[in-house]
């Protein structure tokens, strides 16, 4: 237990980013070589962490790591991870190969090779696994924070279009002016609390258990609204589909993949153990607003003539259902949501590495380019079409036991929201299978001749995504055990409870000790 | 005046008594600020009598020597303090007082001394660097702008080697400025200071009649400001029956001087505060007293600007920290609400009037001005914090700003060309030279407080004592704040990184040795102060006293007396 294994993953792919920065310019292909092996590195070194996990441990926390930083304001460079924590760095860890892959050929045209946009893609991957692992409430907002620029540059320098100038402009004042609003609740954390440890800070004894009811609420406003930002919820979306439509596919899976996940994860790790109470009262104005982003984004996902914008709509639908697990607070809704965040990442990450593969064979995005796809390239059609199926959570796909127990979860808190929950499930079949049909079905567009095929190195690339939503279909149970512990801790934290099950008095007498001491 | 008394002792206004002693003066505390006088007397000695071929080298080395010199003794004198043990009383720690009381040496004040000659050092190399042939400063200030004798003068390569004794001058100002422990030594600091700045102002060699412009403004303004910083000091005076601040101190918490019996003169000490925060609040260039600072940051030349937004404001709030905090300690309830106004207008309005600004160096004056407002949220907490935090911003912020200053002194609208001013000709410079457009990011995101940058962990410490004293509210404005200046620091990377150049592009002077080791420094403190900022924090700011602090009170401000 010795090796520091969250330092390591976050400082190989850290180091990666400097190596690729200072390739003398002209090696196009050892950059591209040395991105995909750092990347394929930090999987490995993330994977075997996660084989040291031990999910029935009594800690919250383990792998941890903790280094004074700034000892004046009480900052510590502090690392670890419980269940949630680790599978958004193993999904995270998995994506960022996959996408360099898928971006190999898509540099040629770009001044410097592609350089830059590897090195930021690396250095975004030790972000995305530094702010899943930190355990220190300033480190996490720092990162929160840094993350935005690499992203910034890969919209605005790397993006594609018009617009990227404007969606990257937008993307960062968005998410800055949340952030600032939760440096202000950052600072009061450490005013009211005395530390920035996480571990310090929450429970009945943490240091921020005397906070008076009032402050709490606005402490929790001020994470919240940043995270919402984040994930994003409506009516704080809108940077959202400028910012995918602008990006590369491959930005596009990292920020609506993992960088998004963050919001939702915040909510899960601050907003609602930090202040408990707050969080509570504030159950109701969020189930509402996760309920108007799920029917809100998957009807606006039909009306959009662009793909990338398509599914950046059915993401904020999708992170609807996330944030309602989340603030359901049953156990089933919240294993629900993190696995959702987990699944959400690969059926959506392949959704838009396939569309890349599309905009990079006809240099268009429009849904209106193309049609008849499936004749000429059949394979490529298929994987669409699974991608497809699992983001609108078909049950044998991964999405749909999230999305499941997201709804038992939600019933058991209260049947209305659920009930209008399900708008979202139908509205969901329409936009995916309507632009499958209108893009793969009908009548070869006749510019579209001479479509290729998936190439060999497209398949690796979207392949195991795909073989993952099947995996993990069928047999989520893995990480359902890692996710399950932390979940009840996190319930504990909160005191949640689930609502006893509503059972008719014959059963309830036939199952003897527990209904009677009720 | 109100006529004395009789039963008024004389002595009360006599004081400081005047005896047959001379007074001690401490010369070893004193020597950083006597190596620059003296090399600043020496600077116009040389001025007279060396030949004109070899003054600009003899200034430079001079100037710079005795820079370096006086930074080597300041840091020698941290050495000498008494490190902060459990059990020693504050004021056995805080530092020495000398000349009659009218000079104090504690920790705040050496921080900000060693932190102004970095910055003047820095600043210096700026000032000295020459591009074929040409400096930053008129050939011949006392010719008229595009005359016959102008021309000459520049054909004959005249140089202004003036400006090295002024800067000296004007840094000896500074030096005085955060350290004078009475308001007569700080009036007199002040003056020093302004001065030979009001002069460098219109030394500008291209665009001269806008440098000049610059100079008349800045200098009525100024002295505007320093009657109104007098007058106020006057009616202190009356207050406290004293100028010194430790006297006004225990003036201002036994309620006023014996002058007066009963308290009855607090309207002239509040009067007197209102007017003294006037003029120090001109130096730092707070909104309503902000209006100088982008005719003057435009005008000037640049590596002028770069030595005011830096030094000069460093300065200006050290003796804001020492007059509020130490010397008015006492009235914080009196000074607070007014600071509470001022540094909520200063935020928003310079934030939002900085968006619509085409030229680089005004956005930088208005960034400047925001930048004070960020500082001002630290005086309003009037803790020990709020004093680190302070000092740690400037520091941080100083080194950043010269910086950008710097880089803007090299990029030009054409080869041979002014300095590019309006922004729109600073698109496409990611392209053409990477490396000074990656610079010039850092420095604009580290304004922005982007984590990782010196300004974030600036921005932190402040905002953390406002908190801490209570002024969440404040703390709010001033983050929205940021989220508007973060719009227009976005703004240039996005032209010089994502825009298509006009036509050629700005042309970009190659870097010279000078210019590029300051461009430098502010990357390497700029990433230093963001990424481990402990060294500083720990060693350089005295560490705040946990006993003994009532909240809200600055009691222990770790200021001497």
């Amino acid at each position: 237990m010795d090796i520091p294994w969250l330092t390591l993953a976050i400082a190989l792919p850290a180091v990666g980013a400097l190596a690729v920065a200072l390739v003398p310019p002209g090696c196009g292909e050892l950059v591209k070589r040395l991105t995909l092996g750092v990347s394929l590195g930090t999987l490995l070194l993330v994977g075997s962490m996660a084989l040291r996990f031990d999910p029935g441990s009594a800690g919250r926390l383990q792998f941890e790591e903790i280094y004074p930083w700034i000892p004046r304001f009480g900052v510590n460079i502090a690392f670890g991870v419980d269940g949630i924590a680790l599978v958004l760095i193993l999904m995270a860890a998995v994506l960022v190969p996959l996408v360099v892959l898928a971006a190999w050929r898509e540099n040629e045209e770009t001044d410097d090779s592609g350089k830059g946009y590897f090195a930021l893609i690396l250095a975004l991957e030790a972000m995305m696994i530094g702010v899943f692992a930190a355990t220190d409430v300033f480190l996490f907002y720092v990162l929160f924070e840094a993350m935005l620029i690499p992203v910034y540059f890969m919209i605005g320098r790397y993006g594609r279009g018009p617009n990227r100038r404007r969606a990257a402009i937008k993307f960062l004042l968005f998410s800055l002016f949340g952030g600032l609003l939760m440096l202000v609740a950052v600072i009061a954390v450490y005013v009211q609390g005395g530390t920035f440890l996480w571990a310090d800070l929450v429970g009945p004894d943490g240091g921020l258990a005397g906070v008076d009811t009032t402050t709490a609420r606005w402490l929790f406003l001020g994470f919240f609204v940043a995270f919402a930002i984040k994930a994003p919820m409506w009516p704080v979306h809108t940077w959202l589909p400028s910012a995918a439509g602008a990006s590369r596919p491959g930005t596009a899976v990292l920020l609506v993949g993992v960088l998004d996940k963050v919001g939702t994860y915040g909510m899960l790790r601050y907003c609602l153990e930090l202040f408990p109470e707050a969080a509570h009262w504030f159950v109701w104005p969020v189930v509402v607003l996760s309920l108007v982003s799920i029917v809100y984004g998957a009807i606006l996902a039909i009306g959009q003539s662009d793909m990338l914008r398509l599914i950046a709509y059915t993401s904020l639908s999708h992170f609807g259902f996330i944030t309602l697990g989340i603030f359901a607070m049953t156990s089933q809704s919240q294993a629900g949501a993190t696995l959702y965040m987990v699944n959400h990442g690969f059926a959506t990450g392949a959704l838009f590495l396939i569309a890349g593969f599309l905009i990079a064979r006809q240099g268009s995005a429009a849904i209106a380019d193309y049609g008849g796809v499936q004749r000429l390239a059949p394979k490529l059609a298929g994987v669409f079409l699974v991608a497809g199926l699992a983001g609108l959570a078909l049950p044998g796909l991964a999405p749909f036991v999230s999305e499941f127990l997201v709804f038992v979860g939600t019933y058991a808190f209260h049947p209305v929201p659920a009930i209008i929950a399900t708008v979202g499930v139908v509205l969901a079949a329409l936009y995916i299978l309507w632009m499958y049909q209108r893009t793969m079905t009908g009548p070869v567009r006749e510019e579209l001749t001479g479509l290729r095929d998936l190439t060999g190195r497209e398949a690796w690339a979207v392949g195991p995504l795909i073989a993952l939503i099947l995996l993990f279909g069928v047999q989520p149970q893995p990480l359902l055990d890692v996710i399950n512990p932390a979940v009840e801790q996190t319930m504990h934290q909160i005191d949640a409870t689930d609502p006893e099950p509503a059972v008719d008095p014959a059963d309830q007498s036939a199952s003897g000790q527990e209904g009677a001491s009720e | 005046m109100i006529p004395l008394t009789d039963s008024v002792p004389a002595a009360a206004i006599a004081s400081p008594v005047i005896t047959e002693e001379p007074p001690s003066i401490d010369y070893a505390v004193l020597s950083p600020m006597l190596v620059v006088f003296a090399a600043g007397v020496v600077a116009v000695l040389i001025e007279a009598f060396a030949p004109a071929a070899r003054r600009h080298s003899i200034q430079l080395g001079l100037a710079l020597a005795s820079v370096l010199g006086a930074f080597v003794l300041t840091v020698l004198q941290v050495g000498a303090m008494p490190d902060a043990e459990a059990g020693m009383a504050p004021e056995e720690v805080a530092g020495v007082t000398t000349a009659m009381n009218s000079v104090a040496i504690d920790r705040p004040t050496l921080f900000l001394q060693g932190t102004i000659l970095v910055l003047s050092f820095i600043s210096l190399l700026l000032v000295a660097e020459r591009r074929s042939g040409e400096s930053a400063f008129a050939a011949q200030a006392a010719t008229v702008p595009g005359s016959e004798e102008e021309r000459s003068h520049v054909l004959a390569g005249s140089r202004h080697t003036e400006v090295y004794p002024l800067v000296l001058f004007a840094l000896l100002g500074m030096l005085l400025f955060p350290a004078a422990n009475d308001f007569l030594t700080m009036f007199v600091a002040l003056e020093v200071m302004s001065l030979p700045l009001y002069l460098l102002c219109g030394l500008a060699r291209r665009r001269r009649l806008f440098s000049q412009e610059a100079a008349v403004k800045y200098f009525l303004l100024g002295a505007f400001s320093s009657a109104f910083f007098l007058f106020g000091i006057a009616l202190v005076y009356g207050y406290a029956g004293s100028v010194n601040f430790a006297d006004i101190h225990e003036a201002i918490e036994t309620g006023g001087s014996t002058l007066f019996v009963g308290g009855t003169a607090t309207p002239l000490l509040l009067v007197g505060i209102a007017m003294i925060a006037v003029g120090l609040l001109f130096k730092v260039g707070a909104v309503p007293f902000h209006n100088w600072k982008p005719d003057v940051y435009q005008g000037a030349p640049t590596p002028i600007t770069a030595l005011m937004a830096s030094g000069v404001l460093v300065a200006a709030f050290g003796a804001m920290l020492r007059v509020f905090l130490m010397a008015f300690g006492a009235a914080v309830a009196d000074w607070r609400p007014m600071l509470w106004v001022v540094a909520i207008l200063t935020m928003v309005l310079a934030a939002v009037v900085a968006v619509t600004q085409r030229d680089i160096k005004r956005l930088l004056a208005y960034s400047s001005v925001v930048h004070a407002g960020f500082v001002l949220t630290a005086v309003v907490a009037a803790t020990p914090e709020g004093l680190a935090g302070a000092l740690f911003y400037l520091a941080a912020y100083g080194f950043t700003t010269i910086g950008a200053f710097a880089v803007i002194t090299l990029v030009r609208t054409h080869e041979n060309g002014p300095e590019a001013a309006d922004i729109s000709q600073w698109a496409g410079l990611g392209r053409t030279s990477p490396l000074l457009a990656g610079a010039l990011a850092l420095f604009l995101l580290a304004f922005a407080g982007i984590p990782l940058t010196s300004g974030f962990i600036g921005k932190f410490a402040v905002f953390q004592a406002a908190v801490a004293a209570g002024a969440t509210p404040l703390v709010v404005v001033g983050v929205l704040a940021s989220a508007v200046t973060a719009f227009f620091y976005v703004r240039i990377i996005v032209l010089m990184y994502f825009a298509e150049p006009e036509g050629a592009g700005p042309s970009v002077i190659r870097a010279g040795t000078l210019t590029g080791s300051v461009i430098g420094l502010g990357v390497a403190a700029t990433l230093l102060l963001g990424v481990y900022p402990t060294p500083v924090l720990d060693t350089l700011l005295p560490q705040p006293v946990e006993a003994a602090l009532e909240p809200g009170m600055a009691t222990e401000d770790g200021f001497t007396r």
